[in-house]
């Protein structure tokens, strides 16, 4: 079936800069103008009804999130949107083929939707090693402050947004939205307290959206096609299309788009090509590093969000992480909890203090040095840092592919403590 | 509200933490991140608790309580099995890395950490890995870092960026790695670091004083004081050991100092150990001062006083009680206040403005609550410190007032910041110079004190027009008097803060009439005014007479012979007339603690207790009379100021003081003679005040070495001090429940070793303690008076001379905390302050001696560029070595020395 592909259509093989004039002679900006003959609250009802959902990895209804904005004449000013572009999960490199592909798509959704919230301010959080990105975005803004589709009285509406880009410093806490807000306003990137939530309280403490890229990239698209349109895109109830994305050891890793529900065995199979020849699946991070894993008896789970959450993980951001056999999977979950201790921002005791002694213990492990004990640990700390437990989803997100490891690969962590060593290192 | 705590119904108040709310109920909720000052944020995930949907909910789920606000019929459990190992596991995280070193650490006994983790019942090592370890910094003399200990709760840096406004201590990096210090290696830069040792729930911040002569908290004998180095009257705890004052803490009161003190106040104790204390009576023979005896003394002082025309000078730095026998002994004819004639006047007329008129003065803690305020010539850092930090929170009243619009729990900490980012509610200085809370200030002004009291005069016309104005007003002036007169008027709570700092009288009436405008248009007006010793304004109370008056009396021979009450005369006038004081005197006696100028001219010297070691009531500059407590009796002849004076009076055959057994026959006859401070007798209980049949001990019931700590003298056991002036014991026996807060000699509850057993103390947490806030309010206003008139002359500089203003430090200004070690080391040599650009009219660089002459002195000082100094001005540093008495503000020459 061939697939229509929404958010990637003007993308080059090439990856070479799609100016705006490119853009606008394949029907850019026209959800932007057809927007600017709605009223805001019209714009977010559109996204409402056409049920998109947060692309970032929660999945939280992009339209209700817009309503919780204050309008009309007394809500505060300035009001901000922001795009999440700290693409930082291991595993996800969506947002960044978008950006440096049709940079053009991102402005436009931004001021799509910060139309719909009446936002003055739009500001791209991007990951600060995204330099290409950083290139074409500020070019590709000034192209927009040029034909007014930014800046003052845009398109003669009257409305004012300005646009800037900031590169990050570099955190993973910085792609938690609220970190994002701290980092925005030069303050530590830790999280904050909600509620109140950014949409009442957020940027400079006024009302404020955070949206992923993904997501405001299908803005302008449902603006210009309908809600009814975007909704047909989907295989299962979730609307639209996903960038899906496969890293690990299969034939051809790399990005598709493809529609929102797509089973895990066509993704791996059909586009990534199955695995390396010689190497057999053993298990999958559906959304990227801070998802439970699946396993065989999963792939023919659609990959939508409840599809996944069916199966016992998340589905993220829809970038999976392949695990083979002839990979090991405690020095796996090694590797991502060290990422996760490290990255943690400090705050919460679960988090610095479980994840910081997760990854000493699974080192340990894979040293040899595993004890009776460690499993049972470690799923005391995995529990320590459920939802809930912690301040922020930092930590819950770092024990899932713990926790879905001890559950799915038992046996691999018992024979490093029973062998007293790694099965998959060669031995001196 | 009701909420259910396992099933149990309580009722609690609404807009609370369920934490508060539990914490006041009694249970033991552990905690770290939290603080009652200073709210919520949820870092630790120690308090958690077991929250229900309702009856039917059997599973529940794990809630913070610190983040939860109380609701009507809000089920949780604490004892939930669930929860209590999540608990249980959170310190366990927590203590993965704290060093095995309790026996040896500062904090050990009175360690949060020690009692979260019993609470927790947490007590096995699973961690078998390598802890992280860090490198510590020199803070300065005051606090020590260990930062091995560090939970990361984050108190430390949020008690010192968010709430005292310090940039010098941050937090570095992050995950288990997260550094509390600063940048680099220094002293501490906040007037208020000692508080660290407090908020630290462990031992990263410890009292660096106390490890020069280091106690356990259970090994203290400790008594409810006063602080004694400013007039704000902060409730302190003071604790002994072998006869030396081991340190001073925070002692809680809702009113006054709530949980934080200053570093003077912490600080400046060790001047009672100094080697140069006079601890025996002393007496001139051959021109020289010699010890002699305690009869000696007497029998020398009964030869001088039959026949003696005495006066007395009072000290305002002494309790009611002893100037009250130095009345008695003296007469009230010759009772003189030993204060300047500035300060005199100046304190009389500001009891006179708040008995008189209708502004009425407040607590520290409606200090806090105002939500507009104007400080008219204060630098109130370094003159009443606590009140700075006290002002420094009341200008988040804005942000309390939109976190309500936005459905934000104002305890809920960082989003209420988050919301309000700089909103802040109106504060404005008017200073000489630049002070420490012009970086919270909506405006600061810098000038001359008449252009400040013109200042205030304008906006107190600019509030009510039928407030007298002032002539010629510059247009700058008057927009300015306009801007804050509307901030004051659009308050709910306003305040205006001056005080006797800038010696003008000018000053002071403006503030009044700026107090009094905003009463007359039905604002409730709060208006304070600093003084400068704790007893300034009891003394003030009292009705002395001038000091000046004195000086006539022995100089026409009216008086011929002069007792001097603790106070050193050379800071109170200039030099020449002390020493034709003293000179025509015939004899000269003098009580006091330490050696001074004053004492080395007396005939004979006795020596006085200090405030650890004599019970006394001193009235803050709020007017609150508040009672502090011998923390041990005194050794050799050192005994309380007024039993010098009594015995004195015996001597002389004075009957009616043989009827001044105890402390409260004192208290008694001070309060029914002067009708003034006659609520002082309600500050604390009388002495012979019990608890079911038993004394208050001064000691922790697990005090320990009674036995031993003299056995190298005698293994005989001695008897016990008796203390018939107090109900407190100076032993470890007696009524172990909680004592009346008066008499609160310091604060532990059973789980709880720490200063934070204060939560048991307390009505409400953070609210009053259990029996009302120590202290007895002696001023109330009295609506109706006038305004006061106003100057209209303007401050005009001269271009051949500069108006020497004066510089207060908070170490260096006040007479007695010098005397400790610690802030001697922080205290500034003297100097002379000049703008830039008068300093190069001159030809002078920084740290360049010039020749400064005032009244008719010269002083060659080492220059120091103030640049926000305004024109025509410069500043002298109060208090210091070589300036102690340059009754500023005064006009001097300075010039460059050939």
């Amino acid at each position: 079936m061939a697939t229509e592909k929404v958010l990637t259509s003007n993308i080059r093989p090439d990856l070479s800069y799609v100016d705006i004039a490119a853009y606008e002679s394949s029907g850019g900006y026209e959800g932007l103008r057809k927007a600017m003959t709605l009223a805001p609250g019209q714009v977010t009802e559109l996204v409402k009804q056409s049920n998109l959902r947060g692309r970032g990895g929660a999945g939280f209804p992009t339209g209700m999130k817009w309503s919780f904005v204050p309008m009309g004449a007394d809500a505060p000013r300035p009001k901000y949107l922001v795009a999440n572009a700290d693409e930082m999960e291991p595993g996800t490199f969506k947002d960044r083929l978008l950006m440096e592909g049709d940079p053009h798509e991102l402005i436009e959704g931004m001021a799509t939707a910060a139309y719909a919230i009446q936002a003055d301010v739009a500001y791209i959080f991007l990951r600060g090693e995204y330099l290409l990105s950083a290139e074409r975005l500020r070019r590709a803004i000034a192209e927009a402050y040029e034909r007014h589709y930014l800046g003052k009285n845009i398109l003669g509406s009257g409305y004012n947004l300005e646009m800037h880009v900031h590169l990050s410093g570099g955190r993973y806490m910085c792609g938690e939205e609220t970190g994002l807000l701290n980092a925005l306003e030069g303050k530590r990137a830790n999280p904050r307290t909600k509620p109140p939530f950014p949409q009442v309280s957020g940027l400079f403490g006024k009302p404020t959206i955070v949206q992923n890229v993904e997501t405001l990239c299908n803005v302008p698209h449902i603006v210009k096609n309908g809600p009814g349109w975007f909704k047909s895109l989907g295989k299962t109830q979730d609307s639209g299309t996903k960038i899906y994305g496969v890293s690990g050891k299969v034939k051809r890793p790399g990005l598709w788009e493809l529609p929102m529900g797509t089973t895990v065995r066509e993704i791996l199979e059909a586009h990534a090509g199955g695995m390396r020849d010689g190497l057999k699946f053993r298990g999958v991070l559906p959304g990227g590093a801070s998802t439970d894993f699946l396993v065989a008896d999963h792939l023919d789970v659609p990959m939508d969000f409840t599809g996944v959450a069916k199966a016992g993980s998340r589905m993220g951001t829809g970038t999976m992480i392949v695990l083979d056999d002839h990979t090991c999977p405690v020095g796996m979950v090694r590797n991502l909890e060290h990422f996760f201790a490290q990255e943690s921002c400090g705050w919460c005791t679960p988090c610095w203090s479980g994840l910081a002694w997760a990854e000493k213990a699974l080192s340990a492990m894979e040293d040899g040095q595993g004890q009776p004990g460690d499993l049972a640990h470690l799923e005391h700390i995995c529990r320590l840092c459920a939802p809930g437990n912690t301040f922020c989803a930092l930590a819950p997100g770092a024990v899932e592919p713990l926790q879905s490891a001890l559950k799915y690969f038992r046996e691999d962590f018992e024979r490093h403590i029973a062998e007293k060593r790694c099965p998959w290192r060669s031995h001196e | 509200m009701k909420i259910f705590v396992d099933n149990r119904p309580f009722d609690v108040h609404a807009g609370q933490s369920l934490l508060q709310a539990c914490l006041t109920l009694g249970f033991d909720l552990p905690y770290f991140c939290w603080h009652p000052a200073m709210g919520s944020v949820g870092a630790c995930r120690q308090c958690a608790v077991k929250q229900y949907k309702d009856e039917a909910d059997k599973r529940g789920r794990i809630v913070m309580s610190c983040m939860t606000p109380v609701t009507e019929d809000l089920r949780i459990s604490v004892k939930d099995a669930e929860v209590s190992a999540f608990r249980a596991g959170v310190i366990e995280g927590l203590m993965i890395s704290h060093p095995h070193d309790c026996p040896v650490c500062d904090e050990g006994g009175e360690c949060h950490l020690q009692d979260m983790t019993v609470m927790t019942g947490h007590n096995y090592r699973r961690y078998r890995f390598n802890k992280r370890t860090f490198r510590n910094q020199y803070l300065g003399p005051f606090v020590n870092h260990e930062m091995n200990r560090c939970i990361q709760c984050y108190r430390c840096v949020r008690y010192y960026r968010e709430y005292t406004g310090g940039r010098d201590l941050d937090v570095f990096a992050l995950r288990n790695l997260a550094y509390f210090g600063r940048y680099e290696d220094g002293v501490l830069e906040n007037e208020f670091a000692g508080n660290l040792v407090e908020i630290c729930p462990t031992g990263v911040f410890t009292d660096k004083t106390l490890k020069h002569h280091y106690t356990r908290k259970w090994d203290l004998q400790m008594a409810p004081s006063v602080c004694v180095h400013c007039a704000l009257g902060c409730n302190t705890t003071a604790g002994e050991r072998y006869g030396s004052l081991r340190r001073i803490v925070n002692r809680y009161n809702g009113e006054v100092n709530g949980y934080f003190l200053c570093d003077r106040g912490r600080f400046g104790y060790e001047f009672v150990n100094h080697k140069d204390r006079i601890r025996q009576p002393l007496a001139r023979k051959n021109g020289r001062l010699r010890p002699v005896t305690r009869s000696e003394a007497l029998s020398q002082l009964r030869s001088i006083l039959s026949g003696a025309k005495l006066a007395g000078i009072a000290s305002p730095r002494a309790s009611l009680e002893a100037n009250f026998v130095l009345r008695a002994l003296v007469g009230p004819e010759r009772f003189y206040a030993g204060v300047s004639e500035a300060q005199y006047r100046l304190t009389a007329a500001i009891i006179e403005l708040l008995k008189t008129g209708p502004a009425h003065t407040p607590s520290l803690r409606e200090i806090e609550r105002s939500d507009a305020v104007l400080i008219l010539g204060e630098d109130v850092t370094n003159v009443a410190p606590r009140m700075a930090l006290a002002l420094r929170q009341s200008v988040r009243q804005a942000a309390f007032r939109l976190a309500e619009k936005l459905h934000i729990p104002v305890w809920l900490d960082h989003p209420v910041r988050e919301a309000a980012q700089d909103l802040r509610s109106p504060l404005f200085v008017a200073a000489t110079h630049g002070t420490k809370l012009d970086d919270v200030a909506k405006e600061a002004f810098h000038a001359a004190p008449l252009e400040i009291a013109r200042l205030g005069f304008a906006v107190a016309h600019a509030i009510d027009a039928s407030a007298p104005e002032p002539a010629n007003l510059s247009e700058e002036m008057r927009a300015l008097a306009s801007r804050i007169a509307e901030a004051l008027k659009g308050a709910s709570k306003p305040l205006v803060v001056s005080g006797t700092s800038l010696n003008s009288q000018e000053v002071v009436d403006a503030a009044a009439n700026v107090a009094w405008a905003l009463c007359r248009i039905g604002k409730p007006a709060s208006l304070s005014f600093t003084l400068p010793e704790c007893n300034s304004m009891g003394l003030a109370l009292m009705g002395a007479k001038p000091f000046v008056e004195g000086m006539e009396a022995v100089r026409n021979g009216e008086a011929d012979s002069l007792v001097v009450l603790e106070n050193d005369l050379y800071r109170r006038t200039s030099r020449e007339n002390v020493d034709a004081l003293l000179a025509t005197a015939q004899h000269v006696i003098v009580l006091d603690l330490l050696a001074n100028p004053t004492t080395a001219k007396a005939e004979v010297v006795l020596p006085a207790g200090s405030f650890a070691e004599a019970e006394g009531t001193l009235v803050s500059s709020e007017g609150r009379a508040q009672r502090l407590f011998r923390v041990y009796a005194p050794g050799g002849d050192v005994q309380e100021s007024w039993r010098w004076l009594r015995d004195m009076m015996a001597e002389a055959g004075r009957q009616e003081a043989t009827a001044w057994e105890t402390f409260d026959d004192v208290l008694g006859s001070t309060a029914q003679a002067i009708p003034a401070i006659h609520g002082a007798v309600g500050a604390a209980p009388p002495a012979t005040f019990r608890l079911a049949g038993a004394k208050i001990p001064r000691e922790p019931h697990r005090y320990s070495g009674r036995t031993a700590m003299l056995a190298n003298i005698s293994v005989s056991e001695p008897k016990p001090p008796e203390d018939a002036d107090s109900p407190l014991s100076y032993t470890m026996e007696g009524y172990p429940e909680q004592p009346p807060p008066a008499l609160t000699p310091y604060f532990w509850a059973p789980g709880w070793n720490s200063i934070q057993s204060v939560n048991a103390f307390q009505e409400e947490i953070a609210g009053p303690l259990r029996g009302g806030d120590p202290g007895v309010r002696l001023i109330e206003p009295r609506p109706g008076n006038g305004y006061r008139s106003c100057v209209s002359e303007a401050f005009v500089a001269r271009g051949e001379a500069w108006l020497l203003a004066p510089l207060y430090h908070i170490f260096g200004s006040e007479e007695l905390s010098p005397w400790a070690p610690a802030v001697s080391e922080l205290a500034p040599q003297t100097y002379v302050a000049l703008r830039p650009d008068d300093a190069s009219r001159l030809g002078a660089e920084e740290g360049q001696e010039v020749e400064v002459q005032w009244n008719g002195t010269a002083h060659r000082l080492p220059v120091k560029f103030r640049a926000d100094l305004p024109a025509g001005v410069a500043g002298l540093p109060v208090g210091l070595p070589g300036t102690e008495c340059a009754g500023l503000p005064v006009w001097a020459k300075i010039s460059k020395p050939l």
